[in-house]
């Protein structure tokens, strides 16, 4: 098998979110990634939280239904990781020139604005979960997150059918709801 | 159109789960009904936003776990800060929200956690002069026997400073072996060390001897020395279980002083007729976890342990009959602990006032790390 179908078929198990191929993807980028940030006055811990968000970006990145591998899945990697890397240095303001290249980079500037709307609409909603208080939270996470039956959900929050279940979770999807547009349409 | 109508018909119809019929009643209204469409676009927005969401949560979730793997196989290291750090923040966080899954039957237990108060008893002054002393270096034979002497004095133990986590509610079973009973969940908390304190604001180091999680009762005992013996108990422990419309008051440590309550026996069982609970109607928070529940002739009937969250004024206690269970219990494990539960009631007719006095020395803020 080529690399670059090797490459796909592990996009593909990340897209099913699959644990294996995560681990795989750290076995076969992660020291690449931490060499370039050790390099570039970073610890192995910044290392450790860049590789996180790397994948989260490529996660992200399939999730959009049109990435389409034109580089090896390493180059992407590694692109990903320099650019959000010299953000970070940025944002510390312990930038001076641009880090040594220690490999072949692609540009994926659309990739990381992409990546940072996601991360910035999900801190709103993660606030305003955090906000919504119980049952609700527990409730919605059980629906959306973990994707229970209403059913199920009725019997283990003790509501007498599913439908009672469902009225409880829209009356706690509008405050949510509302929670969450003050502070979004404060942004936009 | 309602709003639940709406927002159910924006979910079905975000999901496909329309039929074909329904689909094109559904897309005619929003073509007729603009301020309906606009409602329906912003809901499917925000359902786009909650999807995006709980996918980005799952994947990090998986994320976590796929790194604290290859942590423990050294693949990649995280300095000891950084993963106490970041690992055990985010594991605590995910604890919680089990916690919350835990919970899900809509009870809550009463116990604070994550309280930082300051749990020590060494004097600043104190350390001060004695520093001070040593810097000058004053030999004096009168004044190292004076400085051996002031701990002793003023029965300060020098015991390292600890930040406690979480605060809650116990009281004595044992006034001549010092036994105190609380919910499990409490003794659970304390994993480095366990605390009581009296009404007084003075603290005593104990140990858990009893933990009992299906029942969520605990038995500790007071360890330390400098404890001095409480006169036996003013109120008796009932073996027979609640009844019904019986008034009731408790005393615990929702705050940082003892706080009285009152209220009555709102029904003979539990959550979900849970026959080790009775049900209180009274107003409990977070402390009360371990609070006695104590009639208006000084029974002791129940220990408070969790309330509904969807409800108010609905608090479990756990009936007293498993506190005699639980004392037979270590009676057979613990040949050595001599626990017995003696009582002089001497509440019984007395003004409420007085029956407080006699008892809050009885009652006890549990709290540790």
């Amino acid at each position: 098998m080529s690399t670059l179908e090797q490459d796909k078929l592990l996009l593909e198990g990340i897209a099913a979110e699959n644990k294996d191929s995560i681990e795989q993807l750290y076995k076969q980028h992660y020291n690449m990634v931490q060499s370039m940030v050790i390099a570039n006055a970073g610890t192995r811990d910044d290392a450790a939280d860049l590789f996180q968000e790397t994948v989260i970006v490529l996660f992200e990145k399939i999730k959009t239904g049109n990435f389409e591998l034109t580089c090896l899945l390493k180059t992407f990697v590694y692109s990903v990781a320099r650019r959000l890397w010299l953000k970070k240095l940025q944002q510390q303001q312990r930038y001076t020139s641009q880090p040594d290249d220690l490999e072949e980079a692609v540009p994926v500037e659309d990739e990381i604005e992409h990546h940072l709307k996601l991360d910035n609409d999900f801190t709103i909603m993660e606030t305003a979960m955090g906000k919504i208080g119980e049952p609700c939270k527990s409730l919605l996470q059980a629906y959306y997150l973990q994707k229970k039956h209403m059913n199920v959900i009725a019997q283990e929050f003790g509501y007498t059918n599913a439908d009672n279940a469902k009225t409880q979770k829209y009356k706690c999807l509008v405050r949510l709801k509302k929670l969450f547009f003050a502070q979004y349409k404060n942004i936009e | 159109m309602e709003d639940t109508l709406l927002m159910d018909a924006a979910e079905r119809f975000a999901k496909g789960e329309m039929s074909a019929e329904e689909k094109i009643y559904f897309e005619d209204l929003r073509k007729n009904n603009p301020e309906l469409d606009q409602a329906v676009v912003e809901q499917l927005f925000f359902l786009n936003q909650l999807d995006n969401y709980s996918s980005t949560k799952n994947f990090k979730a998986l994320l976590l776990d796929v790194e604290s793997k290859l942590i423990t196989e050294k693949f990649i290291t995280r300095s000891a800060a950084q993963t106490q750090g970041k690992l055990v923040q985010l594991w605590h966080r995910y604890k919680k929200d089990i916690a919350v899954a835990a919970s899900i039957a809509g009870i809550v237990s009463l116990l604070i956690a994550s309280v930082v108060s300051s749990v020590t008893k060494s004097n600043p002054k104190l350390d001060l002069l004695v520093q001070k002393i040593n810097d000058q270096a004053i030999k004096t034979k009168k004044i190292e026997t004076a400085l051996k002497d002031i701990p002793v004095a003023n029965a300060v133990p020098t015991r390292q400073p600890i930040d406690a986590r979480f605060r809650a509610t116990g009281f004595m079973i044992d006034a001549t072996n010092n036994y105190i009973v609380t919910n499990a969940h409490v003794v659970k908390e304390a994993a480095h060390h366990l605390i009581v304190e009296n009404n007084k604001g003075i603290e005593y180091d104990a140990t858990a001897v009893y933990v009992n999680v299906a029942q969520d009762l605990a038995i500790i005992k007071i360890t330390d020395s400098s404890f001095k013996h409480l006169p036996a108990l003013p109120y008796s422990i009932r073996k027979s279980g609640a009844n019904l419309g019986e008034a009731i008051f408790l005393m615990g440590y929702p705050k940082a002083e003892i706080v009285y309550g009152e209220g009555y026996v709102s029904a003979r069982n539990g959550y979900k007729m849970d026959t080790t609970y009775c049900q209180i109607s009274t107003s409990a928070n977070e402390g009360n976890s371990g609070s006695p529940v104590i009639t208006k002739n000084g029974d002791l009937i129940a220990v408070i342990a969790s309330k509904q969250t969807d409800a108010t004024g609905v608090v479990f206690a756990i009936k007293s009959a498993n506190i005699h269970r639980a004392v037979n219990e270590v009676k057979k494990q613990k040949d050595d602990s001599k626990i017995k539960i003696t009582s002089a009631p001497s509440l019984r007719g007395l003004d409420r006032e007085t029956q407080i006095k006699k008892m809050e020395g009885y009652v006890f803020m549990i709290k540790g790390n």
